[in-house]
């Protein structure tokens, strides 16, 4: 007996709902072929960054000509490299290759900062073969003028600008640090976004005690964090018509099932592949389905949501009340 | 067939086109102004170029011109038609094998770049002096004048030679046309092609050696037969031009354009005749445009073909009416009867012109190392030739008041049209000027059908320096190679220039001012100094300002503002209607850019469209309204000779000193960079005292010695300006002093390297140090006060000083401060500390490069004196030779100690045994000792004086050397690894007391970024366009394999200490001693502001271990830094050299860093081997002393 773990993300069709989240791990085509070998459904390559790109063809020419032109016994300091070659022109050459290498749709990432680079590079990712792009919106909003609104106008107009510019699907990934953060998803969502990951784990900066500097800061995930995409996952399954997918938190099969049952249509891992070794995804896969098969689930889709907000026999756990109920079940004495 | 096309390029790139398609293999070695001869072939090889044989050349980089020279002999024996490239010093390393090549009669161009030969000093600017100190060889030799002609002389001499079977010199002169962007006709490779006979290739080939028709040359001969066998070559000579002339010919029906062995230009009827060769011919002949137009009789005769002389075709060039002939040489032969191309033209009148008819020859200098030569130079010589009895060896250009050889001459005389846009363009080396002056060449001189022209004239100092632009744009080609005299337009960069600079001395009358200032249209005005403001009104000067560097900073472009003042000057002389010119401008910025990035083409696109918008005519008042005058070049109390040298240089009056003012063998005074206070930081350090923890690291790194401390009693603080704070001096030594740290405001380059590495941080703002960045305007007034006090301030006595420590090594005096390297070098640090240690006993032999630029180029002196005047004495020998040359100090000096020490054990009745005792035992290993011995000599020599006895007189003039000298050989790693290193193995096996510093910046640093044995594998340089494929040489296991020479490897960026220590132990040691000090440069391509913190993580990765081998000690050899932690690629992708590779090749990269990850580690375990093994254990340890000792014995 065999339960179908096919499902369908951004109108692709995947053959599990495992996909490699965005992460180092998918910048190299014997790695992606590895992760496929091991069963994964689909793989979104490490973000293309906007600001890394311009900084590093700024910086390149800058160091190419700094010390140029300013003494009699050198004009110019290196021997002219003809075309070199970006990191944009690298990070495409990636994906084409990693769509000859493997049979599992291939998700570009990007992560911009102006409406017109956004444009520009998914194009470029679409044109270079990808099959969906996932939009990395990283914006802090340090300055502390700036009303919510102005920020949240600032995503939807970005999503809409992209979305014009491609014909293949449109993920948005988003973190959940909005006001209303389900009021924001169906907003990307009305603006064009084909499926929404919850949720972005921001690169937060650190504090070094020795050197007395920041440092950015980047753990792994812990199984603990899936419960807050897990929730929203719950909230938004049926209230938007988007695909969804949780990312951070999600190490097994256990989990795997949680964030299906919640509403979400895959899972993004990429810690627990770190922690535990690519062959990680065929146990996650195989755990799945033994607990599909013990519960008797025939498949993905027929499970997909059924502990949502909407199904659940409990819709209040996902609001308040679940806060209430925790409170009052804690028996912990303190120390 | 291809179409020519007109392009605008310089004499290096017009030459090397050519070079690269008739050649199959070129050997080189970088040499300025050739350096770019070879490399562009180099970049073209790398690029799969071919040339008309339908190969790709081969190009390779030697370890001198020497050796570049043997492998031309060698590739030319091997049938292969080959070139090399070089200049001055190079080609006379030449010459042995140019006897060789000539001698075996076989065809080969050199392209020379005529330069100046170092003699009183070095020179890298032109005159003719290299290769006609090659006129003995053999060479038939071909001048070309003009950047059209360097093209096409290049193809006339490559397909001669293989017609003669001589070898060719094909030459012009050094920048003026190396340098010079000119509009030019290029050939193609189809004209190539029709001018090399591939028969004639044949024949080269079937001559070459092979073992399928053995030969052998280069037999060695004697008496009885070695003269005629010399002479069997003369039908050959006879011939050459001949064929040469036969060669123009051909070019002539080719391209249009003839040439003659000798051309005449000028009045048919000329009783006056100029004859002279290369880029003077164009001054000349505007001269005699000019003066024909205006009645008068004169010509030009243009020698094309210098060696072999044609007496009979010169004699037939003139014009039969010509009474007086002036030969003009850019040379001096000091002794010489006449100057060479003199004597030529009296050869050739006396041989060929009839008896009777025989006109008066003359001759003259004009022109060395750059020196201008214009039209104003030119009449006065026609002028001379007109008297009854011309001045014979004269000068001209110069003021000659010793022996009054300079013919006068009137600078207003001009022969410029009024059609002709002539422009300067003021600009810092840093924000792009030369490189936009270029780019406006290339649009006017290639989409217009006017024709354009460039030079440009840089600075003598790296940090902050100066360059100033020269253009002319003429609908007629410009032949006059001269700079621009009198501008109708002046663009000034920089909005402090006029404070220091008499930006307006080329002005015009009616001409545009464009200056780039932060004060908009209606508060420019005030902010210049008086005498600008009197040269606006009186020569009623159009007067637009821009704001580039904001423009510049809206559109991205940080502090690169070539485009905005580019556009504004198409937009103010109107050379091209607004919108066509902003066509050109972003078409320009395509070609240039267009590789580089989409962000980089919109951030110029941006920069160019408000350039127009910041564009502002000033209102020019009547009067003048500033109180502010211009800073003069030097304060009032500086000495005379500062004064009317030093200044004048540093006031670019330089071609004003006249002869008498000068040394008269090149000995110029030490410590003059003091004079000259530059002001060109915008931010300087400031300390805050409260922070301060006193530790000396910034003292340490500053490049330019521009910050210090001092600890004194507060009995000094007597008189201190209120602003002058001082903090509790925080160590044992010196009980209730004070510290002050102080930086010197108008010296410092605002490199950022003492805040970098200052480890004090803020308790309650962290982003702050004890030294902090901060706009200098805002501090400048008050620094300067403190600074007149702080020097005031006596440095502590050095035997009280704990000179072991960073702290107390930063409490000496430097005896070299304000040198002109780059802001944040990673060389001058090394050089500073030593003279801290031990610079009032030091002998420094400097080699070429880096360090002899910074050191010895004028106008002023780096190294300097302490309060009793004793000081760093320093020369510079060549390139190749500072092992030996410092060696021969240490023989000389050895050989007066040991003189002196004779004729002390002479005296020693009359003197006192105690004296001459302590004379001659004091060992002087410390500072104490030293100071004892130097009472102790200046007790002799007062005794000495009282003696009336030949060898008291004797030991007086020796008495000095028995202070013990510390002998310094410095240098870079292009002369350590490279073209010196056979001098510097001879010198470790000699065991003498010479300490070797050797800078590795790990790339040719002053000529612009070649390759050396020290470049590391996957570097990107000049000659390893493909990444340096190869690993570094090890220098320092090469001199430990000797067992006695000390040897160590140290980075100051990474371990001061460690650094500190062995340069200390190096000097003390009596043998040889190596040490490699790790030299960031921004040919790296790094951010020199944080440069201590890339060597930090170069020692880090293990790429640039620490160790040093003490031969004394029984295990020599300790490694003094931790194990590899990280890995090289990470180190390696911060800095440009490596990440241009990865972007450029990127598999190549990745192979070539696991290779240099493989390297380290490997290296690694060899060293670690190395420091385990026991005592004795074969690595020629324990025994170093007495390994010195016999090898000084066998050397002595």
């Amino acid at each position: 007996m065999s339960a179908d773990l096919s499902t369908t993300y951004l109108g692709l069709k995947l053959q599990n709902p495992l996909v490699v989240a965005a992460c180092p791990l998918t910048l190299q085509i014997e790695w992606l072929e590895r992760l496929e070998q091991a069963g994964a459904g689909a793989a979104v390559i490490a973000s293309l960054f906007e600001e890394q790109i311009e900084h590093e063809e700024a910086e390149l020419l800058a160091a190419c000509e700094y010390g140029s032109e300013f003494y009699a016994e050198h004009s110019h300091w290196y021997p002219d490299p003809g075309e070199y070659r970006s990191g944009t022109a690298t990070y495409l050459d990636h994906i084409t290759a990693a769509k000859k290498a493997v049979s599992m749709p291939i998700i570009a990432s990007l992560n911009g900062t102006s409406t017109g680079g956004w444009v520009k590079y998914a194009k470029m990712m679409q044109d270079a073969g990808a099959d969906a792009l996932e939009l990395n919106v990283y914006f802090i909003a340090a300055d502390v003028d700036a009303p919510a609104a102005d920020v949240e106008k600032r995503y939807t107009d970005l999503v809409a600008a992209v979305k014009q510019s491609i014909s293949i699907p449109l993920a948005v990934k988003v973190g959940p640090y909005f006001s209303s953060p389900g009021n924001m998803c169906l907003k990307l969502a009305e603006a064009g976004a084909d499926g929404l990951v919850v949720f972005n784990r921001f690169l937060q900066p650190d504090i070094d005690i020795k050197s007395l500097e920041t440092s950015p800061h980047l753990e792994l995930s812990a199984p603990q964090e899936m419960l807050l995409p897990l929730r929203w996952v719950a909230i938004l399954r049926g209230r938007v018509s988007a695909s969804l997918a949780v990312t951070g938190g999600v190490h097994d099969g256990a989990g795997l099932a949680k964030v299906l049952l919640a509403g979400a249509d895959v899972a993004q891992v990429a810690s627990t592949i770190y922690l535990n070794g690519f062959e990680h995804i065929s146990r996650m896969i195989r755990d799945l389905t033994a607990w599909m098969l013990e519960k008797e689930y025939d498949s993905v889709d027929q499970l997909r949501g059924s502990m949502s907000q909407q199904n659940c026999p409990q819709p209040a756990a996902f609001e308040r009340g679940n806060y209430m109920k925790a409170l009052t079940n804690f028996t912990g004495k303190p120390v | 067939m291809a179409e020519r096309r007109f392009v605008t390029i310089d004499g290096n790139e017009a030459t090397a086109n050519i070079a690269h398609l008739c050649n199959e293999v070129a050997a080189i070695y970088p040499i300025t102004p050739s350096s770019g001869l070879g490399e562009m072939p180099d970049a073209w090889a790398a690029a799969g170029r071919k040339n008309i044989f339908g190969s790709v050349p081969h190009v390779v980089e030697l370890q001198s011109e020497a050796g570049a020279a043997g492998a031309v002999h060698g590739a030319l024996q091997a049938g292969a038609i080959t070139t090399t490239f070089t200049a001055s010093q190079g080609l006379l390393l030449m010459i042995p094998n140019m006897f060789k090549i000539a001698g075996e009669l076989t065809p080969t161009v050199f392209h020379v770049t005529a330069r100046t030969v170092a003699t009183h000093a070095l020179s890298i600017f032109g005159d003719h002096g290299d290769v006609l100190a090659c006129r003995s060889t053999g060479w038939a030799m071909l001048a070309s004048g003009s950047i059209q002609e360097s093209q096409d002389i290049a193809l006339i001499a490559q397909s001669a030679t293989l017609k003669c079977r001589v070898p060719f010199v094909h030459f012009y002169d050094g920048f003026r046309i190396s340098h010079e962007v000119n509009k030019v006709e290029q050939l193609t490779e189809d004209d190539c092609r029709a001018m090399i006979d591939m028969d004639l290739v044949s024949a080269h080939r079937q001559r070459a050696m092979t073992p399928e028709r053995p030969v052998l040359r280069g037999t060695a001969q004697n008496p009885d037969h070695f003269f005629q066998a010399r002479e069997a070559c003369n039908p050959f000579y006879a011939k050459v031009p001949g064929l040469v002339q036969e060669t123009m010919d051909e070019f002539a029906k080719l391209t249009g354009r003839e040439y003659h062995l000798f051309d005449y230009v000028g009045a048919p009827d000329a009783d006056r005749v100029i004859v002279l060769m290369t880029s003077g011919c164009g001054v000349v002949e505007e001269t005699v445009e000019k003066m024909v137009a205006e009645g008068e009789r004169v010509g030009l005769v243009k020698v094309r073909l210098y060696r072999p002389f044609d007496g009979k075709a010169f004699i037939e060039a003139l014009p039969k009416t010509v009474k007086t002939i002036a030969a003009l040489d850019r040379t001096k032969e000091p002794g010489c009867a006449a100057e060479p191309l003199h004597q030529d033209v009296l050869t050739a009148v006396t041989e060929y012109c009839p008896a009777g008819s025989v006109p008066k020859v003359v001759g003259g200098r004009y022109g060395l190392s750059s020196k201008e030569f214009t039209p104003a130079m030119v009449k006065p010589i026609f002028d001379e030739l007109a008297k009854p009895e011309p001045r014979n060896h004269f000068t001209v250009g110069i003021i000659d008041d010793v022996t009054g050889t300079s013919l006068p001459f009137d600078e207003s005389y001009s022969t410029e049209a009024d059609d002709v846009t002539r422009a300067v363009f003021f600009g810092l080396g840093s924000d792009g000027t030369v490189g936009a002056v270029r780019n406006t060449c290339k649009i006017v001189g290639e989409n217009t059908p006017k024709y354009s022209q460039g030079y440009f004239v840089y600075d003598s100092r790296k940090a902050g320096s100066l360059t100033v632009s020269h253009l002319r744009i003429s609908p007629r080609p410009i032949k006059g190679s001269y700079l621009v005299h009198s501008a109708n337009f002046v663009a000034c960069h920089q909005s402090h220039f006029p404070d220091r600079l008499d930006v307006l001395a080329m002005a015009e009358p009616g001409a545009t001012f464009l200056l780039n200032s932060p004060f908009g249209p209606d508060e420019v005005w005030d902010s210049l100094p008086a005498e600008t403001q009197q040269q606006i009104i009186d020569k009623k000067l159009k007067f637009w300002v821009v704001d580039a560097y904001h423009v510049a900073k809206e559109a991205q472009m940080g502090v690169r503002i070539n485009t905005v003042m580019q556009t504004c000057f198409f937009k103010l002389s109107g050379i091209l209607p607004e919108e066509e010119a902003i066509a050109q401008i972003k078409g320009a910025i395509k070609a240039t850019y267009g590789k580089r990035g989409e962000t980089v083409l919109n951030r110029n696109y941006a920069a160019v469209d408000g350039a127009l918008g910041s564009l502002k005519e000033v209102r020019v008042p009547g009067k003048v309204t500033s109180s502010k005058r211009r800073v003069a070049s030097v304060p009032d109390d500086a000495p005379e000779f500062v004064k009317e040298v030093l200044g004048e240089i540093i006031a670019n009056r330089g071609d004003y000193i006249p002869v008498s003012k000068f040394p008269v063998d090149g000995t110029f005074p030490t410590g003059t960079t003091k004079y000259e206070k530059r002001s060109i930081a915008q931010d300087i350090p400031i300390w805050d005292k409260d922070v301060c923890i006193q530790c000396g690291q910034c003292s340490l790194a500053c490049p330019h010695a521009t910050i210090r401390m001092k600890v004194f009693d507060p009995a000094h603080l007597s008189g201190a300006p209120e602003s002058f704070e001082t903090a509790d001096y925080k160590t044992k030594e010196y009980p209730g002093w004070k510290y002050r740290l102080q930086v010197y405001p108008d010296d410092c380059t605002g490199c950022g390297l003492c805040v970098d590495v200052c480890p004090a941080k803020n308790k309650q703002v962290a982003g702050r140090k004890a030294i902090n960045m901060e706009w200098k305007l805002d501090h400048l007034e008050r620094e300067r006060q403190n600074l007149a006090f702080f020097e005031t301030l006596p440095y502590p006595d050095r035997h009280t000083v704990k000179a072991d420590t960073i702290k107390g090594s930063q409490l000496l005096q430097p005896l070299f401060e304000f040198n002109g390297a780059c802001a944040g070098c990673g060389e001058t640090p090394y050089v500073k500390l030593i003279t801290q240690f031990v610079g009032d006993r030091m002998m420094i032999a400097n080699a070429t490069g880096c360090s002899s630029i910074y050191g010895g180029n004028l106008p002023c002196t780096p190294f300097t004196t302490n309060a009793e005047g004793y000081g760093p004495t320093w020369s510079n020998s060549l390139f190749e030779d500072a092992g030996e040359f410092g060696f021969g100090m240490r023989l000389g000096v050895d050989q007066q100690i040991e003189y002196a020490t004779i004729l002390l054990q002479k005296l020693a009745s009359k003197l006192g045994d105690n004296l001459v005792a302590q004379l001659i035992n004091n060992r002087q290993e410390t500072d104490e000792e030293i100071a004892k011995q130097r009472a102790a000599v200046a007790e002799l020599k007062k005794k000495l004086q009282s003696l009336d006895n030949p060898d008291a007189k004797a030991l007086l003039g020796s008495a000095e050397y028995l202070i013990r000298r510390s002998i310094w050989s410095f240098g870079g790693d292009g002369w350590a690894y490279d073209i010196g290193f056979g001098g510097l193995d001879h010198i470790f096996a000699s065991g003498r007391d010479l300490n070797i510093l050797v800078l590795d910046s790990e790339v040719y640093s002053n000529t612009g970024g070649q390759a050396s044995k020290a470049t590391p594998r996957g570097a990107v340089a000049k000659f390893a366009a493909a990444g340096k494929p190869s690993r570094k040489k090890d220098l320092g296991m090469i001199a430990m394999s000797y067992g006695c020479v000390y040897v160590g490897q140290i980075s100051m960026g990474a371990n001061p200490m460690h650094a500190l220590r062995t340069i200390r132990a190096a000097e003390a040691y009596r043998g040889t001693s190596l040490i490699i000090a790790l030299s960031h440069c921004i040919g790296w391509g790094i951010d020199m502001a944080t440069a201590m913190q890339q060597q930090k993580e170069a020692v880090q990765c293990g790429y640039w271990p620490l160790y040093h081998y003490d031969p004394r000690e029984p295990k020599p050899f300790s490694l003094d830094s931790k194990p590899p932690q990280g890995a090289f690629k990470d180190f390696a992708l911060k800095q440009a050299r490596f990440a241009m590779l990865a972007r450029s090749k990127p598999e190549q990269s990745e192979r070539l860093l696991k290779l240099g990850q493989e390297d380290i580690d490997v290296r690694w375990q060899l060293y670690s081997h190395l420091a385990a093994m026991p005592p004795g254990g074969g690595s020629g340890g324990g025994n170093g002393v007495e390994a010195a000792k016999s090898e000084k014995e066998v050397n002595a």
